[in-house]
Order: structure tokens, then sequence, then C-alpha cells
């Protein structure tokens, strides 16, 4: 594993599959009364949010906690970096006040490569999603969600499990670092969405493209919804909601032709009636629950591979040295 | 210049083999039922890794004695472990608490070489977490001294009393195909079987 978590692309098929088999046991303390393991005492993980989150950032907070980390969050918003710091003051004094990580959010694509590339920290930098670029945890989550329902067992990947994205490919850091992350676990990623959605660039991707959703469902282990995001939408992407609803949006009949043993993924949060029906979104082959729940597990499995053994804040050995 | 003798590393010599170690097991079993009272309310936790193996055998033998299956668990300590960030961050192995679970319980923990007393006080720090038994025991194969905390073991294979510059080694057929356990200079010795289990020398490891 290398120290920081910034794409799903850095990650080998071996890093990932120590990620799942690590959150896979990481998962049995949800069961437990005392929800708790000791293994971050005296860390400090600093949740660096520049914009608006809520299931990432709790969740993120909930693993740091279970693991026993000193947790300080700190967003954007009523914080100095609304009065114009930059994101290297704030990251030297994150450094000055002993981070050993930094969670960060940031709406501009490539910020946390920055941190992670700059000497101001010390620390480990984990992405919790950069503008449209990668939500590598969130990709984590969701392999290790398809990988219980398709494919179960430690040391398992998703080998040949055919994946389905669709929708907003363009604005979605959650395809671009899914895209990738799959492709390494051996699945097969289409997606599916208007031509005005997907990026440019995008017949380089690892992945297949298809206009027409009624026709990959049959084909799909796995379909995963993703949200329209209206607050990154400066042009017209498509005439009307309606229409988009009407032709890529999720309803009981299209549900319907997917195989028996296929589920239903979204990454949250859902806009029911948008590019998901209701009854989809609360029928039981609908993992959006199971998927935050799991992405505690994940997370935690992520924080401690990071931060559990040595780190460059501790002596700096050579052994850490290599391990970059 | 003069070479001491004892500088070249001697090989390690057996001092338990195959039969020894399934003697042991079985007195370590009789010793159970007697000190338990019959192991009604004992609850088996193998330590990752050979202690795992060992469990397995004890419970073996305590169904053959009792005519009943004792619940029989295992646990990983690696979370709980002093030593965490002296290495990288190690692979975790599967802790299984037997449906039953251990409130109430007599817990014996087992494991194959006590030495420091480090991984066992982890353990007791783990299962504390977990529940909170009537009481907690400990069995161990070899008890080779050299105590860096307040720790006994219960139910003892052989006492073996190493320096420590000397090295045990445990195999059991389970994991190294052969039942034995040997003592040799700690260079010649490339690891003993702790320190093999403490270091993530494995190939799923990150390096």
């Amino acid at each position: 594993m290398k120290r920081h978590l910034v794409s799903a692309a850095d990650l080998t098929r071996d890093d990932a599959l120590l990620i799942l088999d690590t959150a896979e046991e990481l998962a049995q303390l949800s069961g437990r009364a005392v929800k708790k393991l000791p293994t971050l005492r005296g860390r400090t993980v600093v949740n660096l949010f520049f914009e608006d989150s809520t299931r990432t950032k709790t969740s993120f907070e909930v693993a740091e906690k279970r693991l026993s980390a000193d947790v300080i969050n700190f967003s954007a918003k009523g914080s100095s970096v609304s009065k114009g710091e930059s994101l290297k003051d704030t990251a030297l004094t994150l450094q000055a006040m002993g981070a050993d990580a930094v969670v960060i959010r940031h709406h501009a694509s490539g910020a946390p490569a920055r941190l992670a590339q700059s000497d101001w920290l010390h620390g480990s930098v984990i992405n919790a999603g950069d503008g449209t670029h990668e939500h590598p945890t969130q990709a984590l989550l969701d392999a290790f969600t398809m990988r219980r329902h398709l494919n179960p067992g430690l040391g398992q990947d998703l080998a040949g499990r055919r994946v389905t994205i669709v929708g907003d490919v363009l604005h979605s850091r959650v395809a671009r670092s899914n895209v990738h992350l799959l492709t390494t676990l051996g699945a097969q990623v289409t997606f599916v969405a208007p031509p005005t959605l997907l990026p440019i660039g995008i017949e380089n991707w690892p992945c297949e493209i298809s206009y027409s959703l009624d026709s990959v469902l049959p084909k799909t282990d796995a379909l995963m919804m993703l949200r329209v995001q209206r607050e990154r939408m400066n042009a017209a992407f498509f005439p009307t909601e309606r229409e988009y609803s009407r032709r890529y949006g999720l309803d009981g009949t299209r549900m319907a032709q997917l195989p028996g043993h296929a589920i239903v993924m979204h990454p949250g949060p859902m806009v029911r009636g948008m590019e998901i029906t209701a009854e989809v979104a609360d029928s039981p082959r609908c993992t959006v629950v199971e998927q935050v729940a799991n992405g505690v597990s994940v997370r935690m499995a992520v924080l401690y591979l990071l931060l559990g053994g040595a780190t460059l804040n501790d002596a700096r050995t050579d052994s850490v040295e290599t391990a970059q | 210049m003069t070479t001491h003798q004892d500088s070249t590393p001697r090989p390690p010599h057996q001092v338990l083999d195959g039969t020894d170690i399934a003697r042991v097991v079985t007195r370590i079993a009789h010793e159970i039922v007697e000190r338990a009272k019959g192991a009604e309310d004992v609850v088996l936790l193998g330590i990752h890794t050979r202690g795992v193996h060992l469990a397995r055998r004890l419970h073996g033998r305590l169904a053959q004695i009792t005519g009943r299956e004792i619940p029989l668990g295992t646990l990983d300590i690696t979370m709980y472990r002093d030593d965490l960030r002296l290495k990288p961050a190690r692979a975790l192995e599967h802790t299984e608490i037997p449906p039953g679970g251990i409130d109430g319980k007599l817990v014996i923990l087992v494991d194959d070489v006590l030495f420091s007393g480090r991984t066992i006080r982890a353990a007791l720090d783990a299962l504390n977490d977990i529940g909170r038994p009537r009481a907690v025991q400990l069995a161990v194969l070899v008890d080779r001294g050299h105590r860096e905390l307040p720790i006994r073991a219960d139910y003892v294979g052989k006492n073996l009393p190493t320096s420590l510059r000397e090295a045990v080694q445990v195999r059991l057929s389970d994991s190294d195909g052969v039942d034995a356990v040997l003592v040799g200079d700690r260079d010649y010795t490339a690891r003993s079987s702790q320190a093999l289990a403490s270091q993530p020398s494995e190939p799923h490891l990150p390096e």
C-alpha cells in the first residue's frame, strides 16, 4: 500500500483485496457490544471538508472513532478558509497541529493529489471526493458490497462480473473511481448515459458505452444508478428531467429485466422519481443502506492499513521509506 | 584472536516430537477437565496462528474425554498489539467467537509459546471488548520464560528454560507439515515461531 489514498487507480489488485479482506474482518465489529478497537489510539485524523457531505463525513467519523483515533472536524464553512486562506496554509496549520492523516473533500479536482505530493503535510492523505475526479473509498465500498453478493469469500475478486453504471458519468467521481477499481478486480464495466453526460476521452477508459439502458439490463450483475448532479450542471445536458427519467431512470418494470441475482446500487443521495423510483429504492434488491454500513468497515480498513502500522510521523525507518 | 566455541550458531535440536506433542495435548485436556470440574462452561479460544491449531487438537481430545462438544473459537490480537507501530500494518486474521459468546464462561486461551507475555496481554484486552468471561485461563505448549509482564500459564505442555539468544520453533502439521518443537540459536534458526507470527513477511502483506 502507498502512504496515501488519492486515486483508485493507485491500488493494485493485491492492495484492493487486502483492503476488502481487512474490511470483511472489521465488519464483524458492528455486531459486538463494544464497537471499538484501540488500534489508532493517539493518532490524530483531520476531516477536512471543503464541500458539503453527510454520509461520507459521518462514515469516516464513525470509522475513525471505532479505531480510537482523535477526530478533528474541519469544515470550510465558519473556518479561516471562508476568510480566504489557501489550501497550502490550511495544510501547514494542520501539520503544525500534528495531524497523522487528513481526510479531504474538495470541490476542486486534484486538491488531494496536490496535498499528497506536497511536503506541506507528513501525514497520509485520504481522498474523500475531489470535484469530478475521484472518490476511492466509495469505489471500495461498492466493490465490497458487490463481492459480498456476487462472489463472497476472502481473497475473491470480481472476475467476469458485469457492472453497469447509469447516469451522470460526466460529473461523477464515483463512476471514475469505480471504473478503475472494478477493472483492477476483473469486472467488466458498462456506462449508460446520454452522450452529453459522458466525459470527453471516455473511449480511452477501460469500459464499454451504451446509450440504451433496456438492452444492457439482462446482461448485468450489478446495476449502479448515479444521481444527476444538478449543482454541477451549468448547461443544458438533456431536454427535460421527465425525458431523462423515462430513458435512464430505473423503475419496477426495468428492474424486472435484471437477472435474478443482480443487485441495484446507488452511492446516495438518491433523488426518488428522477433516476430511481420509490418502488426500486425500497425493494430488497436495492443495497443503498447496506452500502452505507459497508462504508464504515471499508474506511476502517483503509485507515488501519494506512495508519495502523509504522508511519512517517513515527521514527523514519527504512522500512517505511521503502513502503512508499 | 580466539574464537569462542559458542559464537558459531548451533543447529536447532528437537525437544518435543510428534508423539510428545500428542501426549502433552492429552494431558492438558485431562487437566482442564479436572480443574474445570467437567469442563461444563469451558470455551476454547486459539490465538493465531499455531494457537488455533493447538486449540483444535485440544478440542478434539476434550470431546473424546467429556463426550460433549466444547465451544471452539479463534482470536486475532493484531489490533491490540503493543508493537503495531514498529512495522507496516499487518493483515488481520479471522476472529471467530462461538455462537454462545463468552459471557459468564470459562475462557481458555491457547497459544504455542509463552515468552514475553505481550501476546497474552493483547488477548486479554481483546477479550475485554468481546464480553465478560467468568474466568480466563491460559494453556500453552511451551513456556520458555523471560516474561516481561506479570502473566503465567495455567496449563503448560513443557517448561523450556532458554536463553534470550535462543529461538524456540514450534512446528505443527497443520501449517508446517510436521509436529515438532525445536530450540536453536537465534542466528541459526532464521526466526522463532513468535517472530514469524509477528513479522509481515508473507507476500500478501503490504511492503
